[in-house]
C-alpha cells in the first residue's frame, strides 16, 4: 500500500492530451496562405477557448468566399496544445516552422502567452492575442486585441465610484490565484490608494483555480461590506470557479443592490451555464456585449449562428476581438500586398477597423488596439444590458500609469521601434 | 381601475416595496379609504410620463415622482419596473404594464392592451435606481394587507432609512400582529431613529441598544455609520451597541464554520465514498473514479434535458429520476472497465494506475466530443434552491439536502457491506481471495461488482455534486485528489475511517480558510496530511489482522 500511496503523488502531474487536426478547407489555386490557429481544445481551457477556433475558422472561411487575400487562398492550421502551457510554446514552434503559417492567432492566459512568447521572437512570426489581460507588456511579434487594464479594469473602477455606480468606498478584490489577477489588483489597489481610499478599506482575496467551495469567502464579504460604507466586489475570478461563487452569492442571499459583483472574465458564454435569476443586476466590464444593437454585430451573430448550426450560439468579447485582429491583418496584408512577416508588423499600426459596437478601432504603435469600454448588467437570459459606456474608444496602455516602474514606459514600435521605451531616461528599456 | 374620492387623512407621502399582483386589488380598497385628491390624477399621470424617455435620470425622476403621487396604481408600476415588465412605446407616448399573468395594460388608463406593439422598449434600471425604487416601493406598501408585503416593505425602509415613512410605520405597529413583520417593522423603526439626527436623543440612544440587541450584520453596518457623526452620550450607546452586536456576530461566525465545514466535509465524504470501495476494499488505484462522478453529473443533465423538453411539471422529480441511472449507468461502465482493463493488473498498481488515467481521459473527451467543452445548465429542483434563518447563520437547502442524502448514501453502503450476501462475498475476496475462491465464490463475478458498486456511489455523487459544481468534462479532475487524500487520511479499507477523515478535514480546511486564505489553507492541510502519514502510515483507522497482510 506504501506504493500506491506513493504513486498518488505522483499522479498529481498532469499529462498531454495531443490532438492534431490536419490543415483544413482550400483547394489551392496557387499556395495557400497559412493561418495558425493555437487555442486549447482539451484539457481545462477548452471550455473557452474552442470557440475562438470556430470563430476563427468562420472569418477565414468569409474571407475565403470573398476571394482571399492578394488573389491567394486563406487555409487554417488548427492544433491543440491541450491547456498545456509548455506545449503551448511546442506547438506554436511546429506551425511556424512545419506549417509556415503567415501569422497565428490564439492564446488565452497570460501563463500561455508568456510561453510562446520567446518562439516568435525567435522566429520571428505574428501572434494576435484576443483576450483582456495584465498587460506591462509591448513586444513586437504580438498585437495585444484584448483589453488592457486601462480598458476594462480601471474604466468599472471608475463607474462604480460614480454616482450612478452607488458611489462604493469599501472594495473586495476577489481573483483567481494567478498572473493576470494578481496584476490587475496590484494595478487596481494602486490606483484605488492615490483616489483616496483607506488600505483598510480594500480586501484582497485570492482562491485556487476551480475553487468550488465559496461559503466561507462569501460569507466574509458579507461581513466586510457590513462597515456601513457602500462595499462592492471587483471579480477577477476566472473560469469553472465563476460559476459556484454566484450560486453561493444568491444561496446568501447577496444582492446586487447591496453589494455589487463587477467581473473582468465573466462574458455571455460564461453565464450560459448558470441560472442567471439571483445574479441580475451584478455586472461585467468589457469592451463588446452581444445585446449591443449594431448592424455589424448583428450580421455577425447571425454568421456565427448559422456556421456553429445553433440559433442559441452566444458570441462574447474575445470573439469580437478576433474578429478586429483578423480584419486589420488582412487589411495589413493587403497593404504590404505580402504576406512576409516584417512587412505586416510594420503595415499594422495605424490600421482601422469597424468594430462590432459602432466605433473605428485602430492599431496603435505599441501594438494594442483603442476599444470602448461598457459596463453590463446580467439579465435574466444570460445577457447584459448596458447600463454605462466611455465617451470614446481608450487607447490601450501597454504599461500601466498606475505602478511604480512602469508609469515611465511607453511601447513605440513605429518611431522608436522599443517595446518599453522610458520617456523620463529617454532610452530602451526600463 | 377607478380611484375612490373619498378625502380621509391625506399622506402626503407615503409608502412601498414588492407587491404581488394579488394583493393588489386588496390594496386597492385601503388606499382608497386613505388617499384621495383629483390633483393627485394628473401627478401621477405626470410621473408616468417621466418614464417614457428610458434614461436614467428621468427615471429617476419617475419613481420619486411616483411615490411622492401616492397613487395606488404607482405600486403595480415600480413592481413591474424593478421586475423588468415595464415598456413605453416611443412613438405613442404610452407606458405598458405586464403583470404576472402576462397580460399587458396601459399605466395611465388600466386598460388591456391585446399585444405589446412593435418598437416597446423595456424601461433599463441600473443597482441604484434598483435601490430607490425599493426604497419607494417600501414606503408604499407598509401599510399593505399583505403581511409578506409589509415585511418586505419594512426591509426596504430599513435600508433607505426614508424619515417619511416613521409615520407609517407607527401607524403599522399599532395594529401589526405578525410577529415576523412586528419585528422588521420595529428594526426599520429603530434604523429611521438611530439615522435621523433631528430625532429626540433618548430615542435614538434606545434604537442603538435595540438594533445591537439584534445584532444582525445589516445593523452593524448602520451603527457604523452613526458612529462617524455620534458625540457624548449616543456615541456611548452606539459603541455599546455595535460590541454587543459583534460578540452575537462572533457566536454565529463560530456557528456558521463549523456548518461550512459540516458541508464542505459532507461534499468530500460523498466524493470519496465510492473511492473507499473501489481503492480502499479493493485496492485498485482508480484514476479514472473522478469522471464516474462527472458522468452521474451528466446523467442529471439529461435528466432535466429531456425532463425540461417533455413533462416540465416533473421538473421537481428530477433528480429523484437520475439517482438510480445514473448508479445503473455509472455501475456498468465501472464492470466493464473492470472486466475489460483492470482484471488483467490485479497487484500491479502502477499499470493499473496509468491505465485507469488513460480512461480518465478518454471518457472526459467522449464527454466533451459528446456535450460540448462548455457547463451544462443542472437547475435546482424547488426544495433545493434558497436558504433559511437558523438562529441567525444563512443555511442553503441544497447543502443540507446534501449533507442528509451523504448520510442517506454512506449507511446504505455499509448496510449492503455487513449485512447482505453480496457484501460478505466481497469482504472475504478482499480479505483473502484463494481461501474465498476455495469456498465457492465467483471471484471474478464479485470483483466486477464490487468494482460496479463503487463506480455506482460515485455517480450518485456526481448526481448530488451537480448541484453545487459546474457540470463540465473537468468537474471529475477537481474531486480525484480529494477523494484519495480522504480515503487515505481515513485508512484505507475502513467506511468510518472515511467518514470521519472528510469531515475533519472538511471543518479544518473551514476553520483555516479565514485565517490564511483559501490558497494557503489548502496547502497547510495537504502539509498536515503528509506529515501524518509519515507518522501513521495506514491512516486514521487502519485495519488489523491478516486482512493487512495481502
Amino acid at each position: 500500500m506504501r506504493v500506491s500511496r506513493r504513486t498518488l503523488l505522483a499522479s498529481a502531474a498532469g499529462s498531454a492530451a495531443i490532438l492534431k487536426f490536419g490543415a483544413m478547407g482550400s483547394h489551392a489555386q496557387g499556395a495557400p496562405i497559412k493561418v495558425g490557429i493555437l487555442h486549447s481544445l482539451s484539457g481545462t481551457m477548452a471550455i473557452s477557448e474552442t470557440t475562438l477556433k470556430d470563430v476563427m475558422l468562420m472569418l477565414i472561411e468569409e474571407q475565403n468566399k470573398k476571394g482571399g487575400i492578394l488573389g491567394r487562398r486563406l487555409e487554417a492550421v488548427v492544433t491543440d496544445p491541450a491547456s498545456n502551457w509548455p506545449l503551448f510554446a511546442e506547438k506554436a514552434r511546429e506551425l511556424i516552422t512545419r506549417d509556415r503559417v503567415s501569422a497565428t492567432f490564439g492564446c488565452w492566459t497570460s501563463v500561455s502567452r508568456k510561453s510562446v512568447l520567446p518562439v516568435f521572437k525567435e522566429l520571428n512570426n505574428i501572434l494576435f492575442y484576443p483576450v483582456q489581460y495584465e498587460g506591462e507588456e509591448s513586444e513586437r511579434n504580438v498585437f495585444y486585441t484584448g483589453a488592457a487594464p486601462n480598458q476594462q479594469a480601471i474604466p468599472a473602477v471608475d463607474y462604480l465610484m460614480s454616482k450612478d455606480g452607488g458611489e462604493v468606498k469599501r472594495w473586495v478584490l476577489a481573483g483567481t490565484d494567478y498572473v493576470y489577477p494578481r496584476t490587475t489588483n496590484r494595478i487596481l489597489e494602486a490606483y484605488l490608494r492615490s483616489k483616496g481610499v483607506a488600505a483598510s478599506d480594500i480586501m484582497i482575496n485570492y482562491t485556487p483555480f476551480g475553487h468550488s467551495d465559496w461559503q466561507t469567502i462569501v460569507a466574509s464579504i458579507k461581513t466586510f461590506g457590513a462597515a456601513g460604507k457602500k462595499t462592492a466586489v471587483v471579480s477577477t475570478i476566472n473560469g469553472d470557479a465563476n460559476v459556484p461563487f454566484y450560486k453561493e452569492l444568491g444561496n446568501q442571499g447577496v444582492k446586487a443592490t447591496d453589494i455589487p459583483v463587477v467581473a473582468f472574465s465573466v462574458g455571455e458564454e460564461e453565464l450560459a451555464g448558470i441560472d442567471t435569476k439571483p445574479l441580475l443586476g451584478h455586472l461585467a466590464a468589457w469592451n463588446y456585449f452581444q445585446s449591443v444593437k449594431n448592424p455589424d454585430n448583428e450580421a455577425f451573430i447571425k454568421a456565427w449562428q448559422a456556421f456553429t448550426r445553433n440559433p442559441k450560439r452566444v458570441t462574447n468579447d474575445p470573439m469580437e476581438a478576433h474578429y478586429i485582429g483578423f480584419n486589420m491583418w488582412v487589411k495589413a496584408v493587403e497593404k504590404a500586398k505580402t504576406v512576409d512577416v516584417d512587412a505586416v508588423i510594420d503595415a499594422l499600426p495605424g490600421i482601422k477597423q469597424a468594430n462590432l459596437t459602432g466605433g473605428i478601432s485602430e492599431m496603435l504603435p505599441n501594438h494594442h488596439i483603442t476599444k470602448p469600454v461598457m459596463i453590463g448588467e446580467v439579465r435574466e437570459d444570460g445577457q447584459f444590458d448596458v447600463v454605462w459606456q466611455t465617451a470614446g474608444l481608450v487607447p490601450g496602455d501597454a504599461w500601466s500609469k498606475h505602478l511604480e516602474g512602469s508609469k515611465d514606459l511607453i511601447g513605440d514600435w513605429v518611431g522608436r521601434k522599443c517595446g518599453n521605451w522610458n520617456t523620463v531616461t529617454n532610452r530602451c528599456g526600463a | 381601475m377607478q380611484r375612490s374620492m373619498a378625502a380621509s387623512v391625506g399622506m402626503h407621502q407615503s409608502l412601498m416595496k414588492k407587491a404581488s399582483m394579488a394583493g393588489f386589488l386588496a390594496m386597492l380598497v385601503l388606499f382608497a379609504a386613505l388617499l384621495s385628491i383629483p390633483a393627485r390624477a394628473q401627478s401621477y399621470d405626470a410621473a408616468i410620463d417621466r418614464f417614457l424617455s428610458d434614461s436614467f435620470p428621468d427615471t429617476e425622476a419617475g419613481i420619486s415622482a411616483l411615490q411622492a403621487a401616492g397613487d395606488a396604481r404607482g405600486v403595480a408600476v415600480l413592481d413591474a419596473l424593478l421586475d423588468r415588465r415595464l415598456f413605453v412605446v416611443a412613438a405613442s407616448r404610452t407606458v405598458l404594464v405586464r403583470d404576472r399573468a402576462g397580460q399587458t395594460n396601459d399605466a395611465r388608463t388600466g386598460q388591456t392592451v391585446a399585444e405589446a406593439p412593435a418598437g416597446a422598449v423595456m424601461v433599463r434600471l441600473n443597482n441604484r435606481l434598483r435601490g430607490l425604487a425599493q426604497a419607494a416601493l417600501g414606503a408604499m406598501t407598509l401599510l399593505s394587507p399583505d403581511p409578506e408585503r409589509r415585511r418586505l416593505a419594512a426591509e426596504a425602509v430599513f435600508r433607505s432609512r426614508d424619515a417619511s415613512a416613521l409615520p407609517a410605520i407607527d401607524k403599522t405597529l399599532e395594529t401589526e400582529s405578525v410577529p415576523r413583520v412586528r419585528a422588521a417593522l420595529r428594526e426599520a423603526r429603530a434604523a429611521i431613529l438611530l439615522a435621523d439626527a433631528q430625532a429626540p436623543m433618548a430615542e435614538r440612544i434606545a434604537a442603538a441598544a435595540f438594533i445591537g440587541e439584534i445584532g444582525d450584520q445589516d445593523g452593524i453596518g448602520l451603527l457604523r455609520q452613526t458612529l462617524t457623526n455620534a458625540q457624548g452620550q449616543l456615541r456611548e450607546a452606539v459603541e455599546a451597541a455595535i460590541k454587543r452586536a459583534e460578540f452575537t456576530q462572533q457566536l454565529r461566525r463560530a456557528g456558521q464554520t463549523f456548518w461550512f465545514g459540516l458541508s464542505l466535509g459532507s461534499v468530500l465524504l460523498l466524493a470519496a465514498i465510492g473511492l473507499a470501495i473501489t481503492f480502499g476494499v479493493m485496492g485498485v488505484i482508480n484514476m479514472a473514479h473522478g469522471e464516474m462522478v462527472m458522468i452521474g453529473a451528466y446523467v442529471t443533465f439529461v435528466v432535466q434535458d429531456l425532463i425540461r423538453a417533455n413533462a416540465p411539471h416533473l421538473f421537481d422529480w428530477s433528480l429523484p429520476i437520475a439517482l438510480p441511472l445514473a448508479f445503473v449507468i455509472t455501475g456498468l461502465i465501472g464492470i466493464v472497465i473492470e472486466r475489460g482493463i483492470i482484471r488483467f493488473l490485479y497487484g500491479r498498481p502502477l499499470e493499473t494506475l496509468l491505465a485507469t488515467f488513460g480512461v480518465s481521459l478518454v471518457l472526459q473527451q467522449a464527454v466533451r466530443t459528446a456535450f460540448g467543452p462548455t457547463n451544462r445548465e443542472v437547475g435546482a429542483p424547488s426544495y433545493m434552491s434558497g436558504s433559511f434563518d437558523f438562529i441567525g447563520m444563512q443555511i442553503t437547502y441544497g447543502r443540507l439536502w446534501i449533507l442528509v442524502f451523504t448520510f442517506a448514501v454512506f449507511f446504505l453502503l455499509l448496510a449492503v457491506l455487513k449485512a447482505t450476501a453480496l457484501g460478505l462475498h466481497m469482504r472475504a475476496v478482499t480479505q483473502n481471495r484463494r481461501m474465498a475462491a476455495s469456498m465457492g465464490i465467483r471471484t471474478g463475478f464479485v470483483d466486477a461488482m464490487t468494482f460496479g458498486l463503487g463506480s455506482g456511489i460515485a455517480g450518485l455523487a456526481g448526481v448530488a455534486l451537480s448541484q453545487i459544481d459546474n457540470v463540465s468534462p473537468n468537474l471529475g479532475q477537481s474531486y480525484i485528489i480529494d477523494s484519495f487524500m480522504v480515503v487515505v487520511f481515513g485508512g484505507v479499507g475502513n467506511l468510518w475511517g472515511t467518514l470521519v477523515a472528510a469531515f475533519t478535514l472538511g471543518i479544518a480546511n473551514k476553520v483555516l480558510e479565514p485565517f490564511v486564505g483559501a490558497v494557503l489553507g489548502k496547502i497547510l492541510i495537504l502539509v498536515l496530511l503528509i506529515l501524518f502519514i509519515q507518522k501513521r502510515p495506514r491512516g486514521l483507522f487502519a485495519l488489523k489482522g491478516r486482512a493487512v497482510e495481502q
